[in-house]
């Protein structure tokens, strides 16, 4: 255990975000089970109420998943001293089991989070509150979720003790390492460039076609979302190389860094922001035809459509000009 | 689009007019903020800079120090050790250091002695840092007279005085001529305090640490990496523990934030129910509730970490120099060079702000859902 | 028109003080008539209006509004009536924002800020540009004399100018119906009369005007057009002066 702030920081962040989604959860449940809007009750009055507190709760739950992510790999970052072989957050992760995990899973309750909020939104505009069930089912998805990530990083920073001989981006991401990570580094260039320009190309294409006729809502969003994974991927595996002017350099945290002028921030934010919209757009696509949100989700799902594609793009955006003015040329 | 800015930005105005209204209530709950987060970022700010100056100390100190150890304590390097190690492969220098502590009777500080052979120095000529100069009232060209071992006085004419506003070691150190170190601790020849060790490849070191201790099983080589590691793990320890005691203020601070919100004044909440009455919104009145909170966190997060700055950086951490510090009396007036990056920043937001927040959601929910006709019935 | 059907509104229920304080009251009121709810204390006038008002909801009947399309944005195209009773609070909000105007018998001014900003209150949450309503309230203060009054605090005004105030602020959002409850109780008999004269006006204007009260200047006026009569939560009479 490693008593340090922004480690105290995260850990009661982590608390903070496990109570709340337990309380949010509680009424979640009292609301899938008691909801019944013809009542004039005090009962529903009351759950009704309710249900702006568990919206409040969510977007807060949203925010500090976003800034504990962040804070989350900076932190890791800033402990890789402590580490022998660790040079950076890689290292620092790759010190016990729970590293990784704790990664993914805050990626994964934020990208929920969000789709929640939109579906939430989205819901809200309805005046019979017609996906209140499946908003709340989803809820009772992500609390569990909430709370496992949260003792993943609690069993993590147990797990730290200094003077852990640890591997980092080096060997961890490269391809002679036989760990999933070094699976995403060796994955070969081209075809990698490839995937991900067509993949960018062909979620461009159907986000057009949505946005302009309103089909190929679901054939959108699935491409945004193997987008975002192919992209993820990406980065790991060629992105990278061209921020960092090094062929064997294949670490996503680095470029989170000043010497690459926190370029990872947008990076990230663009991804993850896209993914989140075009993830919302498909979550949307069944309830389309009821009657009280006939007006509303074609209007929200065609904003979500340009979320996703203004963030995709400004993405590609940045990508193609480091590969472009980029000192590394990758042969193909 | 457009309409939610209108939006926002009309109920922002009417929430700075309502915190202005409400002057005592608020500034009492501001100060109580601002003096957690003063605290916090001193503290934050200190121990980081703390820890940048032994970053840099060390930066420039050897690749690996090789000590020797006799019955488990630190003993005398001999000059043959040093010899030797230099012919490993991949060594490229081996330097032996004298370097040891003089305690002043006349203060009771410890100062660092470190015998150098740059001729600056030369016999009988020493260098000071600023903390010996100001503890002793010396300036350059003075004589700074020192007991040797045999309880002769030496005096040693003053040739620089390094200057204080940056490194912590530096403050304590007094720098003479090898041959005055000897005479003055009665130091044996051919022998050294240590030996410092410079190696071509970084990677070698740990081979090379490796063969050293195979050669002499009775040398320690520590490399640098290890001496940071240890000083980075030793702030961190030193201002978590720290930490630890401010939570438990921080907690009592949440309490008092939970308490400001729930107490909800007969006048505001009438206020509210007005607002209701009068076509305001349940998720109306939580926004204006959230910019209330927004507006203070940030002004005393903004004025609390400003002041927490001046403090730290200007007055030198008064308030609790003394406690962390603790290397030596010879402090009294220590300049930390101001480092202050998002990084810090961030996480004392998460430790002030973000529980802050929590702790005033559902009293803000509760005043945002007081019942819009209750304002019929006052 | 507001067509009420079988509205009771039970406070507490389920529990031993259990109190219905509307019980199934069956009504309409038509569109640009003033009306006045009359009865003891107690009677259930303050329920009905904040109910008929979109602020509170029955605990059982149905209120249709008709007439008010264009301020219910989320409702189906070419319906021209609501049915009130069965929204959330949130679309309850909605209309009631665009469709009514209350005026309180505390008046419930904000204290601490000016009557031009308490004229503009109801304004803010609706994003509609800050400097389009401000030109509003000041044009209704320039109506109800009171313009010099803007920049004033409203614990200085008298009676009579915050009736006016608490006019103006009900008339802000520019709504179709106006809810007064007990607006003459804290003024003396010219103010009443002249809060009648503005009702009037109102009227004439096309608005129509709910008002709950005990007072004869009110109930007698020959203004009005249709009055109610309740006791004990019920409706005992209701008869139309013309
Ligand atoms: N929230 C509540 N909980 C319990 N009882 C309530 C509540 N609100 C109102 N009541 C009761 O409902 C009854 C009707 O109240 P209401 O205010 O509608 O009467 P009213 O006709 O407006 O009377 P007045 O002329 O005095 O204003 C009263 O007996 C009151 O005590
Ligand atoms: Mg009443």
């Amino acid at each position: 255990m490693i008593l340090n702030p922004s480690v105290l920081a995260l850990l009661l962040i982590a608390l903070l975000v496990s109570v709340m989604g337990l309380y949010a959860g509680y009424y979640g449940l009292r609301i899938l089970l008691r909801w019944n809007p013809a009542s004039g009750s005090e009962m529903q009055l009351d759950l009704e109420r309710r249900t702006y507190l568990v919206s409040t709760i969510m977007s807060y739950i949203l925010g500090f998943e976003l800034m504990s992510l962040f804070l989350f790999i900076y932190t890791a970052n800033d402990l890789h001293l402590l580490f022998t072989g660790a040079m950076c957050a890689a290292g620092t992760l790759a010190v016990n089991f729970f590293g990784y995990p704790v990664l993914l899973f805050k990626i994964v309750n934020f990208l929920l989070a969000g789709v929640w909020l939109v579906v939430n939104y989205t819901d809200n505009r309805g005046y019979d509150y017609p996906l209140i069930r499946f908003k709340y089912k989803l809820l009772t998805l992500v609390v569990p979720l909430l709370l496992l990530e949260s003792g993943l990083l609690a069993a993590y920073f147990a797990g730290l003790k200094p003077d852990i001989i640890t591997s980092c981006c080096g060997s961890l991401f490269s391809h002679e390492s036989n760990s999933f990570s070094g699976d995403l580094a060796s994955l070969p260039h081209l075809p990698m460039q490839i995937a991900f320009f067509s993949g960018m190309a062909i979620t461009a294409i159907c986000g057009l076609i949505f946005y302009t006729r309103g089909c190929a809502g679901y054939l959108f969003s699935i491409a945004a979302t193997l987008t975002f994974l192919i992209a993820a991927a990406s980065i790991v595996s060629f992105i990278g190389l061209y921020f960092y002017e090094l062929p064997t350099h294949h670490c996503p945290f680095c470029i989170l860094q000043r010497e690459y002028n926190y370029v990872g921030y947008l990076l990230y934010a663009t991804l993850f922001g896209g993914a989140v919209a075009g993830i919302g757009t498909g979550v949307l696509m069944p309830f389309r035809n009821i009657g009280s949100l006939a007006r509303i989700i074609p209007v929200m799902q065609r904003r979500l459509t340009l979320v996703t594609l203004v963030c995709y793009l400004l993405f590609t955006l940045v990508v193609v000009r480091e590969m472009v003015f980029s000192a590394l040329k990758l042969g193909l | 689009m457009k309409r939610a800015l209108e939006r926002h930005l009309n109920i922002l105005e009417f929430t700075l007019a309502s915190l202005l209204r409400r002057k005592a209530k608020n500034l009492s709950l501001l100060a109580m903020y601002l003096l957690v987060i003063f605290i916090l970022a001193s503290l934050q700010f200190f121990v980081t800079a703390l820890k940048r100056e032994a970053a840099i100390i060390l930066s420039d100190a050897p690749d690996m120090v090789v000590q020797r150890l006799v019955a488990g304590r630190q003993d005398l390097v001999p000059a043959r050790y040093a010899a030797e190690i230099a012919n490993i492969r991949g060594v490229t220098a081996v330097r032996p250091r004298l370097w040891g502590y003089y305690y002043d009777a006349l203060n009771g500080a410890n100062y660092t002695i470190i015998a150098n052979d740059d001729p600056a120095i030369g016999p009988e000529r020493v260098s000071i840092g600023a903390g010996v100069a100001k503890a002793r009232n010396l300036a350059v060209g003075d004589l700074l007279p020192l007991i040797s071992y045999d309880k002769a006085p030496v005096m040693l004419e003053i040739s620089t005085i390094f200057p204080s506003n940056s490194d912590l070691i530096a403050a304590d150190m007094i720098i003479i001529s090898p041959g005055d170190f000897r005479q003055l601790f009665n130091f044996p020849s051919g022998q050294a305090t240590d030996l410092a060790v410079m190696v071509r490849n970084p990677k070698e070191l740990p081979t090379v640490a490796a063969k050293i201790a195979g050669q002499f099983p009775d040398s320690r080589p520590i490399l640098k990496n290890e001496i940071q590691r240890t000083y980075q793990s030793i702030f961190d320890w030193r201002g978590g523990m720290t930490l630890i005691i401010l939570a438990s203020a921080l907690f009592s601070f949440i309490i008092f934030a939970w308490d400001k919100a729930a107490g909800l004044s007969a006048e505001e909440r009438k206020e509210i129910g007005i607002l209701k009455s009068i076509g305001w919104e349940t998720s109306d009145v939580l926004l204006l509730k959230f910019w209330e909170g927004a507006v203070i966190s940030l002004t005393a997060f903004l004025v609390g970490t400003v002041l927490a700055y001046g403090h730290v950086f200007f007055l030198s951490a008064p308030l609790f120099a003394q406690a962390l510090k603790g290397w030596s009396v010879v402090y009294p007036r220590f300049q930390l060079v101001p480092v202050v990056d998002v990084y810090q920043l961030a996480v004392l937001f998460f430790l002030t702000v973000v529980p802050y927040t929590t702790a005033t959601i559902i009293p803000c929910w509760r005043a945002a859902t007081i019942d819009p006709d209750a304002a019929m019935r006052y | 028109m507001i067509e009420l059907s079988g509205i009771t509104k039970s406070f507490n229920s389920g529990k031993p003080n259990q109190f219905t304080a509307v019980d199934n009251v069956t009504l309409t009121v038509n569109n640009q008539q003033i009306t006045v709810f009359k009865g003891p204390s107690g009677s259930g006038k303050t329920s009905l209006l904040s109910m008929i008002g979109c602020m509170a909801r029955p605990t059982s009947g149905r209120i249709f509004l008709h007439g008010v399309a264009a301020a219910v944005p989320f409702q189906q195209e070419g319906v021209d009536s609501v049915e009130i009773t069965s929204l959330p609070e949130r679309f309850l909000n909605q209309i009631r924002r665009s469709t009514f105007g209350f005026i309180f018998q505390q008046f419930n001014l904000v204290k601490g800020i000016s009557v031009l900003e308490n004229v503009m209150l109801p304004a803010y949450p609706t994003g509609e540009g800050q400097a389009l309503f401000r030109a509003r309230a000041l044009a209704l203060l320039e109506q109800f004399n009171i313009a010099r009054l803007a920049g004033q605090r409203v614990e200085l005004l008298s009676g009579g100018e915050l009736q006016r105030v608490a006019i103006a602020r009900a008339l802000i959002n520019n709504p179709s119906i106006i809810i007064a409850d007990e607006p003459t109780a804290h003024l003396d008999s010219k103010l009443s009369q002249e809060f009648m004269a503005i009702v009037g006006r109102l009227k004439g204007e096309g608005k129509s005007v709910l008002i709950a009260s005990h007072d004869p200047i009110v109930f007698d006026s020959p203004l009005i057009d249709a009055l109610v009569e309740m006791r004990d939560g019920a409706v005992v009479a209701s008869r139309s002066s013309r």
